[in-house]
C-alpha cells in the first residue's frame, strides 16, 4: 500500500554506536519526499541520530545514507548538497547565537550561504516578516521566548531557499500558542515552496497526526512506518498514542495501564504550600509577576506554560533556592526562609534537569541522600532496599547513574526525591524526554503517593494529558498567572474542546490585553524568492570566512568578562611581574656577631650596611642567636667578627671572617655570596692602601665589565620585554582555545557541520577577531611599558609590530589547534595552560638563552615560537635592533602559521560523532 | 554531630566523583611524579652551558690558558670571533658573553703593566648573565695569578673571608627546585581542584539539590575543603618521600610532619580561595581565567621565585594577603632550615587566618552565586 514513489533519503542497514550504547541498530528506511515525514518515539531511542546522518552533521560509522539522490558518504556532495539542505538540531536555539541580535543571526546564516549583500536583505526582511519576527529584529536571540526561538531557527534555516528541511524536536518545551503557529508556518512555506520536503521528529503525538507519513523508532530500530492512518488501522487503535504503545515490544508495556482521572475536593483550610504575590526581578527583567496561589494537602497541582514563563523560577523560590524579591510563601504554614533546615525534611524536589551524581551508582545515590536527609543510620539499607523496590530498579543497582535511560534516570530522581518521606514534592517537569509507557509509570507512582500517603505534588509539565490527570492546574505565561481552577472548568470557562484549546484561549487573551505581538506573521504571502543562492563549491569563499569574522567579533564585544580579562588582564598582569620578579639585590637583611668591637670591625660594619644593597638589623648576643635568626629566615646573611681582629689586620696577620648565608634559594645565594665577596674584597683593598697595611698585589690585570644593553643592570628593562611575549601567548591562546569548544559544548558548532563552510574558513573567520584583540592588547602592553616603566623602544618599533602580529596568529593558532582536539572547556583549559606555561618559561630562553638547555629542553626551545619572539622583542627594546637584524627570528614565527593551520584542519573534524 | 556526620558523607561522594574522573587522576598523578622531577631538574638557575666568545688578539700562552679555563657543564666550549663580528653576535643573542683580549696582553701582564681586559655581557639574560660575571671574574684573575706564579687573590686578601651557605652548602638547584615545584602544586592544584568541583555542580544543577536537603552552605563548603585538601596533602606527601627524597635524593632535613601539618593549614586557605573563586565564575571558562590572573600572580610573587626583600614595597605589603608568601616562608624555615613549631606559629597563624576570610566570603556568597550560574 505504497502511495510514495520519490525518496528524499534512503538509509540502508544503518547503525551507529556511542560508546557502548547502539544509538541505530541496522535501519532501512525509506524517506518520502514532497511532504511532511515524521520521526516518533521517546527520547533517546535514536531520533536525533537519524536526523543528524541525513543532515550529514553526524559522520556515517557504519552502513547508507543517500539524500537528494546522492551519496552522504562523499565529501564533496555533502559540501555542494548542504545548501540543499536546511537543519535545525534538538534544544530551544542551540544552532543560535544567543547574544547576536535575530537580525544579525538570519544574517549570519546567510552570509554562510553566500548570499550577496542586497540579496541577503532582501531575504531577511522577506522571511523576519513572514514569521513575525521583523519588530524584534534588534533583540539578542537570547531574549526571546521559547516559541520565538523556534521561528528564529525556522528563519536561519530558511534564508537559503532549501529543498529538505530537518526539524528535529522544533516544539519541544514551547507553549501551545506558540506550536500552533509554528506548525501554521511550516505549512504556509510549504505551500509557496512546492516540493519542498520536511523531516520531523517530535515526541507529540497530536502533532503526528498530522503528518503525511511516519517512522515509529523505538531502540534504535524502525518498528513501524507508513500514514498516520495506516498505523492506526495496522493496530486497531483510535489514536496515535495508542498505536504507539502497541508497537511497543510486550516487556516494555507490561504492567501498563489506562489512566483514569477522579477529581477530588479538599479541605478549605488545610493548605500545604501558600503563595503569595511571589515576585522575582533579574536586573531589569521580571521573571515572576506577582504569583499567588494555595495548594491543599494532597493535592496534585499542576503548573502549565512555555520555557522561560516562569515556572522553574517560581519553583525555586518555593524551595529557597532564590530568595523571591517581592512576595512570601509559606509552606505548611511556615515562611520558606534559607536557613530552615526543618522545612527542608519535608520537602522532596526534582529540578528539571537530571541533577544527581552521575558519576554514583543508584544505590550510592539513594545512600548519600538518605545519610543527608538524616535517616537513622539502622534504617536506611531498609528504606534504599525499598525504593528500589517501590521504583522497580533492581536491575539498575550498581549502575552508574550517568548510564542509565532517560526514562528509568527520572525514576531514580524521583525515588531520590522522597527518600525520606517529605510530605511536598516539587517536581520540575519530570516527564519530559520520557516515552508515554515510562511516563504513565511514572504518574501511577505519583498517584499512589498523594492518594495514599498524602503527599502533596506540585508538578510542571509540557503536556496536556498529564495536566488533565492533575487535581488544579495553573497556567503561566510570562511570569504572570493566567488561570488556575480544576482543569474541567478552565476548558468550561472557555468553551474550548480540550484543555490545550483553553490554554490557547487563555493565551491569546493575555497577549492582546498586554499588547504584546507574540510574533504575529503578516498574512500576505509575499513574493517567491527567486533565484536559488550561488553557493558554488569553491574551496574558500570570503563572503562566508567574513560571516565568522563578523560574528565572532560580535560575540567578544558583547562579552565584557572575556575582553577585560584580554586587555586588563594581561596589562595587570604585566604590571605585577614586570614590578614583582626583580632579581636585584636590594635591603638583604643581615646582621653581625662582632666580637672584637675595634674600630676596624665597626668600620667593616659600616661599609656593608652603607651599601644599598644590605639593611643591618639587631646585632645577635652570641652565636646561637645568630642562627637562630639566619635559621627563622629574618636574616639572610650573618657575619661574625672574631675577636683580635682589628689587631690582627693592623699587623697584617689576615684576621678570618666568617659570613653565613641563606643557602635555601640557591640562586638568591650565589648572587649573594658575589655581591658579599665583592664588597668585602673591595673594602679591604682600599683600606689596605689607605692605612698602608701589608698588601700583597691581588691582580696583574684589570679586568672590565661591560653590561650590554642595560648598564646599571637591573632587572626591570631585562623583564618587560620578557613578559610581553608570555603574555601575547597565555592569553591569546586561551581565549581562542574555548572560543572553538565552547561552540562545540553549545551546539553552535552543528552549523559547521551542516553549511557549506570550509575548514578553513572557519578557522581563519574566528581566529582574525581574536588576533585583533591580541594586538590590541600588544599596543597596550608597549604603551604601559614606555609611560609607566619607562623602558623606550630602542630600535623599529614597526618590526617589533610586525613581529607581534606574526606572533599573535601563531599564539591564536596554537588556542585553534587545542580546541580542534579537545571536546570540552575545562579539557582545553588545562591543556593550554599546561602546554603553553611551562614550555615558555623553562625552554624559551626567558632566563637563560635556548643553547644553554641540555638537549631535549634546547629542542623544545627551537621548536618554540615563543623563542624566536623573546629574541625580536629584546633585540627591538633593550638592543635597538631593526627588520634586518630580526629577519630570521622573523620568518622562524611565520613558518608556524602554516604547520598550525594545517594541523587544525586536519585535526577538526568537519563532521560530529 | 549532625554536621559532622553530613560533612563526611559529603566529603566521601567528592572522593568517589574525583576516584570517577580519570583524566583529573591522570593529571594529579603526572603533576606530582614526572611533573616534579623535570620541574626540578630542569629549572635551575645555575650557571649551565653559558655561550661563551673570545676575541684574542693577543694569541699567546696566556690567553690559550684563560681560553682553557672555560670548559662545561658552566660553559660551553669558547668560541673564537673577530671583533667586527661581536656586536652581531650580541645582537643576536647567540653569545652571552663575550671576552676581549687585546693585543700584547701576555706581554704587558708581566711587564706589570695591569693591561684592561673585556669582557662584554648580554645584560638582558638575567640570571645568567649575573651569575656568570662573577664566575668569569674569578677565573680569569685565577689564571692570570697562576701564569704569574701567585696565589689566588681570594688566598692573598687582608682578611681572609670564608663565605659559607648554610642548609644547602653546594646551592643546589635540585634541592630547591623539588621542594618549589611540590609547594607550586600544592596551591595550583587545590585551587583548580574545589574551583572546578563547585562549578561542576553548579552547571549540573546537583548544588540546588543539595541547598534543597537540610544541609547547609557551611557542610558543603567543609566537605569540599577536606576531600579535596585530603588528595592533595596525601599526593604531596607521597611525593615528598617517593620523588624528592627517594628519586632526586634531596636530603629533607626538617621536621616532615610539621610541614605536612602547615600544608594542611594552608590547604585549608587554598581551598578557600578556590570555593570564593567558584562563587565569583559564572562558569568554567570564567573560572579557568580568573585562576590563571589570581595563582599566577600568588606563585610568582610569593618569594619562593624571587626573594621578597627584593620587590617593591606596595607588591610586598600586598602579597602579605597570599597564604603563598607565608607557606613558602614556613617550608623553607621547616625544610631546609630545621626550624620548628616556635619558630613557625607566627605564618601558621597567619595562614589560618586568610584561610578564615575567604572562607566567611564564600559562605555569604554561596547562596547568592548559585543563581547566578550560566551555561
Amino acid at each position: 500500500m505504497n502511495t510514495f514513489t520519490a525518496y528524499t533519503a534512503r538509509l540502508v542497514s544503518l547503525s551507529h554506536r556511542y560508546g557502548k550504547i547502539l544509538a541505530l541498530d541496522g535501519v532501512n528506511l525509506d524517506i518520502p519526499s514532497g511532504c511532511m515525514a515524521g520521526l516518533i518515539g521517546p527520547d533517546g531511542v535514536g531520533k536525533s541520530t537519524l536526523l543528524g546522518l541525513v543532515a550529514g552533521a553526524v559522520a556515517i560509522q557504519d552502513g547508507g545514507v543517500s539524500v537528494l539522490d546522492g551519496d552522504m558518504r562523499n565529501a564533496a556532495f555533502r559540501r555542494q548538497v548542504s545548501s540543499r539542505i536546511a537543519y535545525m538540531p534538538q534544544g530551544l536555539g542551540r544552532n543560535l547565537y544567543l547574544t547576536l541580535s535575530v537580525e544579525e543571526n538570519v544574517d549570519f546564516f546567510g552570509r554562510l550561504f553566500g548570499l550577496p549583500k542586497a540579496e541577503r536583505k532582501l531575504r531577511i526582511r522577506e522571511v523576519l516578516e513572514s514569521t513575525g519576527l521583523l519588530p524584534f529584529s534588534d533583540r539578542p536571540a537570547g531574549k526571546l521566548s521559547g516559541g520565538m526561538k523556534q521561528k528564529l531557527g525556522l528563519c536561519c534555516a530558511l534564508i537559503h531557499e532549501p529543498d529538505l528541511l530537518i526539524l528535529d524536536e522544533p516544539t519541544t518545551g514551547v507553549d501551545p500558542l506558540s506550536r500552533r503557529q509554528f506548525w501554521e508556518l511550516i505549512g504556509r512555506i510549504r505551500r509557496r515552496h512546492q516540493g519542498l520536503s520536511v523531516m520531523v521528529a517530535t515526541a507529540y503525538m497530536d502533532e503526528a497526526e498530522q503528518f503525511d507519513w511516519l517512522a515509529a523508532i523505538d531502540d534504535g530500530r524502525v518498528i513501524a512506518a507508513g500514514t498516520p492512518a495506516e498505523l492506526k488501522g495496522n493496530t486497531g487503535c483510535m489514536t496515535l498514542e495508542e498505536a504507539f504503545i502497541k508497537l511497543l515490544p510486550e516487556e516494555k508495556t507490561a504492567g501498563h495501564k489506562t489512566f483514569l482521572t477522579i477529581n477530588r475536593s479538599f479541605p478549605e483550610n488545610d493548605d500545604a504550600i501558600v503563595a503569595e504575590g511571589l515576585t522575582m526581578r533579574f536586573g531589569e527583567f521580571t521573571a515572576v509577576d506577582h504569583v499567588s496561589f494555595r495548594i491543599a494537602r494532597g493535592e496534585i497541582f499542576g503548573f502549565l506554560g512555555s520555557n522561560g514563563c516562569g515556572k522553574t523560577t517560581t519553583m525555586k523560590m518555593l524551595t529557597g533556592l532564590l530568595p523571591a524579591t517581592e512576595g512570601r510563601a509559606t509552606l505548611f504554614g511556615t515562611a520558606v526562609d534559607n536557613g530552615s533546615l526543618e522545612v527542608r525534611k519535608h520537602v522532596g524536589y526534582m529540578s528539571q534537569s537530571f541533577s544527581l551524581y552521575s558519576e554514583l551508582s543508584v544505590e550510592q545515590n539513594l545512600n548519600l541522600h538518605a545519610n543527608l536527609f538524616g535517616l537513622e543510620k539502622p534504617e536506611i539499607p531498609g528504606r534504599v532496599a525499598g525504593l528500589i523496590k517501590q521504583f522497580d530498579l533492581s536491575e539498575f543497582g550498581g549502575t552508574l547513574a550517568g548510564e542509565l535511560p532517560m526514562g528509568i534516570r527520572q525514576r531514580l530522581s524521583l525515588a531520590v526525591g522522597v527518600v525520606h518521606n517529605p510530605e511536598i514534592l516539587i517536581l520540575d517537569e519530570p516527564t519530559s524526554g520520557v516515552d508515554p509507557v515510562a511516563r504513565d509509570r511514572f504518574w501511577s507512582i505519583l498517584v499512589d503517593l498523594s492518594r495514599n500517603q498524602g503527599v502533596t505534588i506540585f508538578i510542571s509539565t509540557h503536556f496536556m494529558n498529564e495536566a488533565e490527570r492533575c487535581d488544579r492546574i495553573s497556567l503561566m505565561h510570562a511570569g504572570r498567572v493566567l488561570a488556575c481552577g480544576v482543569p474541567a472548568a478552565l476548558v468550561a470557562a472557555k468553551g474550548a474542546s480540550s484543555l490545550e484549546e483553553a490554554f490557547i484561549a487563555f493565551l491569546e487573551e493575555a497577549s492582546t490585553e498586554k499588547g504584546e505581538d507574540h510574533g504575529k506573521e503578516t498574512t500576505t504571502e509575499t513574493s517567491i524568492m527567486e533565484s536559488r543562492p550561488a553557493t558554488g563549491n569553491s574551496f574558500f569563499s570570503l563572503r562566508r570566512c567574513i560571516g565568522y569574522v563578523r560574528r565572532e567579533s560580535l560575540e567578544i564585544l558583547r562579552d565584557p568578562v572575556r575582553l577585560v580579562f584580554a586587555l586588563g588582564g594581561s596589562l595587570l598582569l604585566m604590571l605585577i611581574l614586570g614590578l614583582g620578579i626583580t632579581f636585584d639585590i636590594r635591603n638583604v637583611a643581615f646582621a653581625v656577631l662582632d666580637m672584637d668591637r675595634s674600630p676596624e670591625s665597626r668600620d667593616y660594619i659600616d661599609a656593608i650596611a652603607g651599601s644599598n644593597y644590605f639593611l643591618q638589623h639587631e646585632p645577635p648576643s652570641g652565636p646561637t642567636e645568630l642562627f637562630e635568626r639566619l635559621k627563622n629566615g629574618e636574616l639572610k646573611l650573618g657575619i661574625e667578627v672574631p675577636q683580635g681582629f682589628g689587631k690582627d689586620l693592623r699587623r697584617g696577620r689576615r684576621p678570618e671572617v666568617a659570613i653565613w648565608i641563606d643557602g635555601a634559594m640557591p640562586f638568591f645565594g650565589e648572587t649573594l655570596k658575589g655581591y658579599v665577596s665583592g664588597i668585602t674584597l673591595n673594602y679591604y683593598e682600599n683600606l689596605a692602601v689607605r692605612n698602608g697595611y701589608p698588601l700583597p698585589k691581588l691582580s696583574s690585570a684589570n679586568i672590565i665589565f661591560r653590561y650590554r644593553y642595560n648598564q646599571d643592570f637591573r632587572s626591570l628593562p631585562a623583564m618587560v620585554p620578557a613578559v610581553i611575549p608570555l603574555l601575547l601567548l597565555f592569553i591569546p591562546s586561551i581565549l581562542m582555545a574555548l572560543g572553538i569548544v565552547r561552540e562545540k559544548e553549545l551546539g553552535s558548532i552543528t552549523n559547521l557541520y551542516v553549511t557549506p563552510v570550509t575548514r578553513l574558513e572557519f578557522l581563519l573567520g574566528k581566529q582574525i577577531p581574536y588576533v585583533v584583540v591580541g594586538m590590541l592588547s600588544y599596543f597596550f602592553m608597549v604603551l604601559l611599558a614606555v609611560t609607566f616603566f619607562h623602558i623606550p623602544v630602542k630600535g623599529s618599533f614597526l618590526t617589533l609590530t610586525v613581529g607581534a602580529l606574526l606572533f599573535v596568529v601563531v599564539t591564536t593558532g596554537f588556542g585553534q589547534l587545542v580546541s580542534s582536539f579537545t571536546s570540552t572547556q575545562i579539557a582545553a583549559l588545562a591543556c593550554t595552560a599546561f602546554m603553553t606555561l611551562i614550555p615558555a618559561v623553562r625552554f624559551c630562553g626567558f632566563t637563560q638563552p635556548v643553547s644553554s638547555l641540555d638537549p631535549i629542553g634546547a629542542t623544545i626551545g627551537n621548536f618554540y615560537p615563543v623563542t624566536y619572539f623573546l629574541l625580536i622583542s629584546r633585540g627591538v627594546f633593550s638592543k635597538g635592533l631593526g627588520f634586518a637584524d630580526l629577519f630570521h627570528s622573523l620568518g622562524a614565527i611565520a613558518l608556524f602559521i602554516p604547520v598550525l593551520t594545517f594541523l587544525s584542519m586536519s585535526l577538526l573534524k568537519k563532521q560530529g560523532r | 554531630m549532625r554536621t559532622l556526620h553530613n560533612i563526611m558523607q559529603l566529603g566521601v561522594k567528592e572522593l568517589r566523583s574525583l576516584w570517577h574522573d580519570k583524566v583529573l587522576l591522570g593529571l594529579i598523578v603526572f603533576m606530582f611524579t614526572a611533573g616534579i622531577y623535570t620541574g626540578a631538574t630542569s629549572s635551575s638557575l645555575e650557571l649551565h652551558n653559558a655561550p661563551v666568545a673570545f676575541i684574542d688578539e693577543d694569541r699567546s700562552t696566556l690567553s690559550a690558558r684563560i681560553r682553557q679555563a672555560f670548559y662545561e657543564p658552566s660553559f660551553s666550549p669558547p668560541e673564537l670571533i673577530s671583533s667586527s663580528e661581536a656586536g652581531r653576535e650580541l645582537d643576536n643573542g647567540r653569545y652571552t658573553f663575550i671576552i676581549d683580549i687585546p693585543p700584547d696582553f701576555e706581554h704587558n701582564v708581566l711587564a706589570g703593566r695591569n693591561p684592561d681586559i673585556q669582557v662584554d655581557i648580554d645584560a638582558t639574560m638575567m640570571t645568567q648573565a649575573f651569575i656568570g660575571a662573577g664566575y668569569i671574574g674569578s677565573i680569569i684573575s685565577d689564571e692570570i695569578n697562576g701564569h704569574v706564579g701567585r696565589a689566588p687573590a681570594s688566598v692573598a686578601a687582608p682578611v681572609n673571608f670564608v663565605v659559607r651557605a648554610l642548609f644547602n652548602p653546594n646551592l643546589n638547584g635540585i634541592w630547591f627546585g623539588g621542594i618549589m615545584e611540590i609547594m607550586t602544586n600544592i596551591t595550583m592544584l587545590s585551587i583548580i581542584l574545589t574551583g572546578a568541583a563547585l562549578i561542576r555542580e553548579r552547571e549540573h544543577g546537583t548544588i540546588e539539590h543539595l541547598l534543597v536537603m537540610p544541609l547547609t552552605p557551611f557542610e558543603i563548603m567543609a566537605a569540599k575543603i577536606w576531600a579535596n585538601g585530603l588528595v592533595v596533602l596525601f599526593s604531596a606527601a607521597v611525593s615528598l618521600f617517593l620523588v624528592v627524597e627517594g628519586f632526586l635524593g634531596v636530603p629533607i632535613k626538617g621536621f616532615v610532619p610539621l610541614f605536612l601539618f602547615g600544608a594542611m593549614l594552608h590547604l585549608f586557605s587554598t581551598t578557600s580561595i578556590g570555593i570564593f573563586l567558584g562563587t565569583v565564575a559564572r562558569s568554567m571558562p570564567q573560572l579557568g581565567l580568573l585562576i590563571i590572573l589570581i595563582v599566577l600572580p600568588m606563585q610568582l610573587l610569593s618569594g619562593g621565585m624571587t626573594p621578597r626583600e627584593s620587590m617593591p614595597e606596595i607588591v610586598q605589603q600586598f602579597m602579605l594577603l597570599s597564604p603563598t608568601t607565608y607557606f613558602v616562608k614556613f617550608s623553607q624555615t621547616i625544610l631546609y632550615r630545621g626550624g620548628g613549631l616556635s619558630v613557625v606559629w607566627p605564618q601558621f597563624a597567619a595562614i589560618t587566618a586568610i584561610g578564615a576570610v575567604f572562607f566567611t566570603i564564600a559562605l555569604l556568597r554561596f547562596r547568592k552565586s548559585i543563581s547566578q550560574t550560566q551555561i
